[in-house]
């Protein structure tokens, strides 16, 4: 699959935007994080602002962006409009948590609530993110029980590296938070391992035979035409082998083991030394799972090719 | 409504495709191009038609194939044949292309099965194109909305057009009478029965999308004769040797 920057950037600034929202709603109810107001400041605008800067990217790819508003009608079928209507729902509670919070000084009793519906909608957002991918079948490496959870783990994991480095910077450090995160990290790595097995392995669910309906062994002698058409310029993308195994490489020490081994770095270590690590933790992390997420389209292989040479996917 | 329809199966509108005596002219695209770029979908774009790198809209494309019965890959080139494929929508049953549209711009008819785009309420997100395994749909970038075969519903519906021109531009021009159109909903209709005697098949049943549209596999060889390279032609060696005008020239030559 053609992995467009847009929705590369969408899936984890907005899946960053959740996990950190899905934390600090869950942290504030629960009274673990001080109700300071430059603290809810800077946390609910880093969440909602990557959350914003998210949706609004995956409308650049749009034919018509001026229509996108119609795309939550459809709920009862689609993932993608389930996922715009939780987006837009998630805004009411972390809004007014983030009133509570920032204007009140307070995280608790009402605002408690509304922290905690913020967070069931930031986790069941990105869940419908997952989905999308994860519902397509003429794509057999989305279409897999491990798509989700990688979503979820990954959203939780860049969450958890955000919110470390913001309590840091106000000097409300948590040591569980950097655990939390290390933690995330074990789990986003294991995950992404058993996809990555899991795909190099899974036997061709459909072939060029059973996509031509043709017995025997289907080799394409002509193509229908001259010049890349649309679904080989969208679905046709190639990563060659070797790359692919580098930036599996690059995903994971960047994406898990530097961030993790950062965060662990972080927990002796207090002040500003701290947060400066637990920034540079939560930047590498990012772009680590930028890496991720661009893989996950680059390797992806659309059954539409087996008309056009490949033979099975 | 993206649901798809609920209703028991009635009309289902679909083609029939016989692999067995498509010779690959290309004509149905054609057609279909011609047809459609003033039809429903109007206009369907080409970019850059002239330069080195054209790029447009076909709801219709002809691929070419060669198929060895030996699925251990050593083809034997006398036992290889070409097979030429024109792929379009299947109008499937179950359209993971409808289901996935979250504004309700792609449907399915009830009435016949017709898989359609509403262009007005199209977003141009790609996903119903990245939904559908057999790349039925292809985006107009000039457009910006996602355009597909509409089985020709401004043909076969056309009351301006003599009842023996109400089928899709496709099947209307195959010269070789590769493409057949009907209800493959009713069991005794011409192309259900077509399908029966020819044991036509359904693409990517894997996929569970249960496609309308049903291809006819080509027939097999006559006994004997593997493939092409193996059919020879009557030589004059072996003229009959008795007589008749052959053995004469035999003769005649041999001396």
């Amino acid at each position: 699959m053609h992995p467009a920057y847009s929705i590369i950037f969408f899936t984890t600034a907005s899946g960053l935007g959740y996990g950190l929202l899905a934390l600090l709603g869950l942290a504030g109810a629960a009274g673990y994080v001080p109700a300071e107001r430059w603290l809810g400041v800077a946390g609910l605008g880093l969440a909602l602002g990557a959350v914003t800067f998210g949706l609004l990217s995956s409308t650049f790819h749009l034919g018509h962006p001026e229509r996108a508003w119609m795309a939550v009608r459809e709920w009862r079928s689609s993932w993608l409009a389930r996922e715009g209507v939780l987006a837009l729902a998630t805004y009411v509670p972390a809004g007014l948590f983030g009133i509570g919070w920032v204007f009140f000084g307070s995280t608790g009793g009402v605002w408690a609530w509304c922290g905690l519906l913020a967070a069931l909608g930031a986790v069941v957002t990105v869940a419908c993110t997952a989905m999308i991918y994860a519902s397509i079948r003429a794509i057999p490496r989305w279409h897999n029980r491990f798509v989700p959870p990688v979503y979820l783990a990954l959203s939780l994991l860049t969450g958890a590296l955000a919110l470390d480095a913001v309590l840091r910077l106000f000097g409300a450090a948590r040591p569980a938070v950097s655990l939390l995160a290390v933690a995330a990290a074990v789990l986003g790595a294991a995950l992404k391992l058993l996809y990555w097995r899991h795909i190099d392995r899974a036997r061709p669910v459909a072939t060029a035979a059973s996509a031509t309906g043709l017995t025997g062994q289907v080799r394409l002698l002509d193509a229908p035409h001259t010049s890349p058409n649309y679904l080989q310029q969208e679905m046709g993308y190639r990563v060659a082998r070797k790359h692919a195994l580098r930036l599996r490489r690059i995903a994971l020490v960047m994406g898990f083991v530097v961030p993790a081994a950062l965060s662990l770095l972080t927990l002796p270590v207090g002040g500003w030394t701290g947060a400066a690590l637990a920034v540079l933790a939560a930047l590498i992390g990012y772009l680590g799972v930028l890496v991720e997420r661009w893989l996950f389209f680059a390797e992806a292989t659309h059954a539409v090719m087996l008309y056009y040479g490949e033979a099975g996917v | 409504m993206t649901s798809l329809p609920k209703a028991s199966p009635g009309t289902r509108l679909g083609l029939v495709i016989d692999l067995d005596i498509c010779v690959g002219c290309h004509a149905c695209a054609v057609n279909c191009k011609e047809w459609n770029t003033g039809g429903y979908h109007a206009p369907l774009t080409d970019e850059r038609p002239y330069d080195a790198d054209p790029i447009g809209v076909w709801f219709n494309r002809i691929h070419t194939y060669e198929v060895t019965s030996d699925v251990s890959g050593a083809s034997d080139p006398a036992d290889a044949r070409v097979v030429h494929f024109p792929r379009s929508c299947l109008h499937c049953e179950d359209a993971p292309c409808v289901t996935v549209c979250p504004t309700g711009a792609s449907y399915k008819r009830a009435a016949d099965g017709i898989v359609l785009v509403e262009e007005s309420r199209c977003i141009g997100c790609k996903l119903c194109s990245w939904a559908c395994p057999y790349g039925a749909r292809e985006y107009d970038g000039a457009e910006g909305v996602m355009k597909k075969c509409t089985l020709c519903i401004d043909r076969i519906y056309n009351e301006a057009f003599e009842e023996i021109d109400r089928v899709p531009a496709c099947v209307s021009t195959c010269p070789a009478t590769a493409r057949h159109f009907g209800d493959l909903g009713d069991p005794d209709s011409e192309v259900s029965k077509l399908v029966a005697a020819r044991g036509g098949v359904e693409l990517m049943p894997e996929m569970k999308t249960e496609p309308v549209n049903r291809y006819l596999p080509p027939r097999p060889r006559r006994d004997g004769v593997a493939g092409g390279a193996a059919i020879g032609a009557s030589s004059l060696e072996d003229a009959a040797p008795e007589g008749g005008f052959l053995g004469w020239l035999d003769k005649l030559l041999s001396d």
